[in-house]
């Protein structure tokens, strides 16, 4: 499709016998929230690895805002504006909260071969940083080490970390994963108000938080797509209930 | 592999070790005044030789303690600096305004040369590659027969400063090592709080983030090993001038393993560390070698015991006591 | 370059390739399983051929020499791993480069205090000194004969041992996944303690035989350690087959490399800078050869791991 700003082609991968991504074809459109829905061991992970480039297809093509990705490193497709967050938080623990988001405003600002200058003390990095922060919620607790920080603070900082990117295309691994009740309704929130600055590949087992926020649902299954579409259309769906749906949904 | 053994290096050092360096550089800089009432060069020409180890130690301590790349050749940097100025002044080019920055350019090439293949690794292997890259140029040297071989090469004099001989004063060069030790630190020092330091710290604490948020770790690390080699190299020009003489023995495996003690015993990832863990170490051999030429079967397990129980070095020792102290 | 000589220098890198083994084997285990970098244990191989000189001195017999310095290098090994190494597996690897480094110094200067700096000898059996006849004008020294077939034999006993026993088994499970192993009920404390045992012997046992060969002095081990890493390295981590294969490729480049660099280099350059050029060349080649290695595969020819 001319307009999606990923397009995934027949991608394919597998771990010796294990098919884990069967000749997939996916895309998202600008904008647009699409979530990728399925049970353990589909392969969700997998994809997202594969399209932020921490695994290679073996075969396929991986198209982002019309440019093909698929030999690329992940620091190149990161420029891009491709930004991840990882289903086991993934952060700089010795680092505080606000450093490990300036990071991530440094990268997005070129430029870091400088070797002279406090980095902790550019207004220039530290303010889109603390504004990342505050998006997420995390404005008090720029300062604690990174490692200190609870378990959905954690979940949250991810996602900071990402949007400080300012991405085209945000891929979130199961980012409510291991958060109670109240952190889930936090991120939730969060999320929707972001939604519509970027497009996101949200890959979530919460179903709640799922049918909230998705524009489109794919059902990944032994790797491959087996329905797309609206919310609506994907919960009637008689294939994506008797597959996966069936007893998801009270 | 636990990455809790390494805590995370930060840009500066915390609470009362603050003035540290301070004080580091205010002992250095009244040695050799203590030493006008000692009478003798003896502890100028050892301080010099501290600092100049100190100096190696540091740009280590980027490599190691800042940047996780444990390199296990870093005494062939020291080696090649030392070995330009030999064989310069072999050819009679005996100014220092040429054979240092020779000896840089040697050793950052090597550096640059060698980091482009090592860098690809990790882990042992990176381990072992620095090792192997170290050997070579131990071996390139001890087979140099008209430089000396494996006997190593007396050099007839120190270089001369734009055609002064003030390196010949040893109070003077202890002070021109003291400038390049002062240079050297506050350079590094700088660089590790840089936009370019922090992605080096970063990626050793996550190199797979560092690369989602599209830093490309691999040209900083290989920056870094250069920055690092080409330091060394300072330090192994100022060592063929102390010792007025260069020798294989300068780049050989056992050096590189020092160094790594060195600035292991300092403390890592801290800079202060490990100028105070070089002049442990030298000034540890320095007075027990006066008592017995077994001192290392006590070091050794010295040196365990480190490991096990003392894993921030002195500096993490010193730390320790501030806070207990705090408490009162 | 005669064929006589060929042939003799094939078997010298045979026999080295053959040490090499017996101490990478050991290395590339404890490696493999505890992921434990141990620089020391070339000072296991110098301690073997030590604690030989001293019992020879006591017995008289080289066998029972043998015999007993082996127990006594299983022996310290076991304690060694006891008291120190046991409390590293956790620690990432600088720890473990600085503390193993730390008993290098120990071992080293505690021989020389112990034994003194001159360096020792250990007269081989008897029976097995001189020289055989192999071929019309090649004649070969029967202890390196012993060294090999030694060697040999037991790569085919550690071969029947890891893929043929049970014990075997959990060492190859543990070289590519100890938590798992750990996690399936075996006591891995114990299966640490006898790879690595077993591997401070095989490491004695190398050193016992080069002994008589070689003379015995402080520091002998060291050179020996960065070819057995070599070999490691070249032939991937936690592999046996691969420290066989590689042990014997780094034995017989070493040789025939130091050997014939000089009168190969010289149909390149003139025989002045070929004999200047030769002997770096050839001390460099095992390193050349791991870089390309390490450039083409980085992690190794067979690694257990897995690429």
């Amino acid at each position: 499709m001319a307009d999606a700003v990923l397009h995934l082609e027949k991608l394919r991968k597998s771990f010796g016998a294990l098919v884990v991504t069967d000749e997939l074809t996916f895309d998202v459109m600008p904008r647009e929230l699409h979530a990728v829905i399925g049970p353990n061991g589909a392969g969700k992970t997998t994809l997202i690895n594969q399209i932020s480039g921490l695994v290679a297809p073996d075969a396929g093509t991986i198209l982002f805002a019309g440019r093909d990705i698929t030999a690329l490193p992940t620091h190149a497709r990161a420029e891009l504006g491709l930004a991840r967050s990882f289903q086991v938080s993934s952060i700089l623990p010795g680092f505080s909260a606000l450093e490990n988001v300036a990071l991530a405003v440094q990268s997005r600002a070129g430029s870091s071969f400088r070797v002279l200058g406090r980095a902790a003390a550019e207004a220039a990095l530290n303010g889109p940083a603390m504004a990342a922060l505050a998006d997420v919620g995390l404005a008090e607790r720029a300062h604690i080490p990174a490692g200190e920080l609870a378990h959905g603070e954690k979940r949250a900082l991810e996602l900071a970390i990402a949007l400080a990117m300012q991405p085209k295309l945000l891929l979130l691994d199961e980012p409510m994963a291991g958060t109670g009740r109240e952190e889930t309704a936090r991120l939730v929130e969060v999320l929707r108000r972001l939604k519509g600055r970027f497009s996101v590949v949200l890959v979530e087992h919460d179903m709640t938080a799922v049918f909230a926020l998705a524009d489109r649902i794919s059902v990944l299954i032994y790797g491959r797509i087996l329905a797309s579409g609206t919310p609506a259309g994907v919960r009637a769906d008689p294939r994506v209930v008797a597959a996966y749906l069936g007893d998801e949904m009270e | 592999m636990a990455a809790a053994s390494l805590a995370a290096s930060p840009a500066r050092p915390r609470g009362g070790l603050r003035v540290l360096p301070a004080g580091i550089f205010l002992a250095f800089a009244l040695i050799p005044i203590v030493a006008l009432f000692t009478g003798g060069t003896y502890l100028v020409s050892l301080g010099s030789r501290v600092m100049i180890f100190a100096i190696a130690a540091v740009a280590l301590d980027l490599l190691v303690g800042y940047g996780a790349l444990i390199s296990f050749g870093h005494a062939a940097f020291i080696g090649l600096g030392a070995y330009a100025v030999g064989i310069l002044s072999v050819y009679g080019i005996t100014d220092a305004l040429v054979s240092l920055p020779v000896a840089l350019a040697v050793s950052a090439a090597y550096a640059l040369l060698t980091g482009v293949i090592c860098l690809r690794t990790s882990g042992v292997y990176f381990i072992m590659i620095t090792l192997a890259f170290g050997q070579m140029a131990f071996f390139t040297a001890s087979s140099l027969a008209p430089f000396g071989g494996d006997d190593g090469l007396t050099i007839a004099a120190r270089n001369t400063l734009a055609g002064f001989p003030l390196l010949r004063d040893e109070r003077a060069f202890y002070y021109v090592v003291l400038f390049c030790l002062l240079g050297t630190y506050v350079f590094c020092r700088a660089l590790v709080g840089s936009r370019f330091g922090r992605v080096v710290r970063g990626a050793k604490e996550n190199p797979v983030r560092m690369a989602t948020i599209g830093f490309d770790v691999y040209r900083f690390q290989l920056a870094t090993y250069v920055i690092a080699g080409a330091l060394a190299g300072l330090s192994g020009f100022l060592l063929a001038n102390a010792t007025e003489f260069v020798s294989p023995a300068y780049m050989s495996w056992q050096r590189s393993g020092e160094l790594i003690v060195m600035v292991l015993l300092g403390g890592l990832g801290s800079l202060d560390g490990a100028i105070i863990g070089a002049a442990a170490y030298l000034l540890t051999e320095e007075w027990l070698s006066g008592f017995t030429e077994h001192w290392k079967v006590i070091f050794g397990p010295v040196l365990v015991l480190v490991v096990l129980f003392a894993r921030g070095g002195l500096i993490g020792l010193a730390s320790a006591l501030v806070r207990r102290f705090a408490r009162g | 370059m005669s064929t006589t000589l060929l042939v003799v220098q094939i078997l010298n890198g045979l026999q080295l390739g053959v040490l090499l083994f017996l101490v990478a084997a050991g290395l590339t285990l404890v490696f493999g399983v505890m992921d434990f970098i141990n620089l020391a244990h070339g000072a296991q191989y110098m301690l073997g051929a030590y604690l030989a000189v001293a019992f020879y001195a006591l017995t008289g017999g080289f066998l029972s020499a043998l015999i007993l310095a082996l127990a006594a290098a299983l022996a310290f090994g076991l304690v060694l791993e006891f008291a120190v190494f046991r409390h590293l597996y956790d620690r990432d690897h600088l720890d473990h480069v600085i503390a193993t480094f730390g008993i290098i110094l120990f071992l080293n200067h505690g021989v020389k205090l112990v034994w003194g700096a001159a360096p020792l000898s250990l007269p081989m059996p008897e029976l097995f000194s001189g020289s055989v006849r192999l071929a019309e004008g090649l004649v070969y020294p029967v202890w390196r004969l012993v060294i090999i077939a030694a060697g040999l034999a037991i790569a085919a006993l550690l071969y029947v041992l890891v893929a043929h026993t049970r014990i075997g088994m959990l060492v190859r499970a543990g070289a590519t996944n100890a938590a798992m192993v750990s996690a399936l009920g075996v006591n891995i404390g114990r299966l640490f303690m006898i790879v690595f045992g077993f591997g401070a012997m095989l490491a004695g046992f190398a050193g016992i035989m080069i002994a008589p060969i070689l003379s015995v002095e402080p520091g002998m081990g060291d050179n020996i350690l960065i070819l057995a890493f070599v070999v490691i390295v070249i032939g991937g981590i936690g592999s046996i087959r691969g420290a066989f294969l590689a042990a014997l490729l780094i034995g017989l480049v070493d040789t025939l490399g130091r050997s014939f660099s000089v009168d190969i280099l010289r149909f390149v350059m003139g025989p002045s800078p070929a004999r200047t050029v030769g002997p770096a060349i050839a001390s460099m080649l095992i390193y050349l050869l791991m870089a390309v290695v390490l450039y083409v595969r980085p992690t190794g020819l067979f690694p257990a791991k897995g690429r």
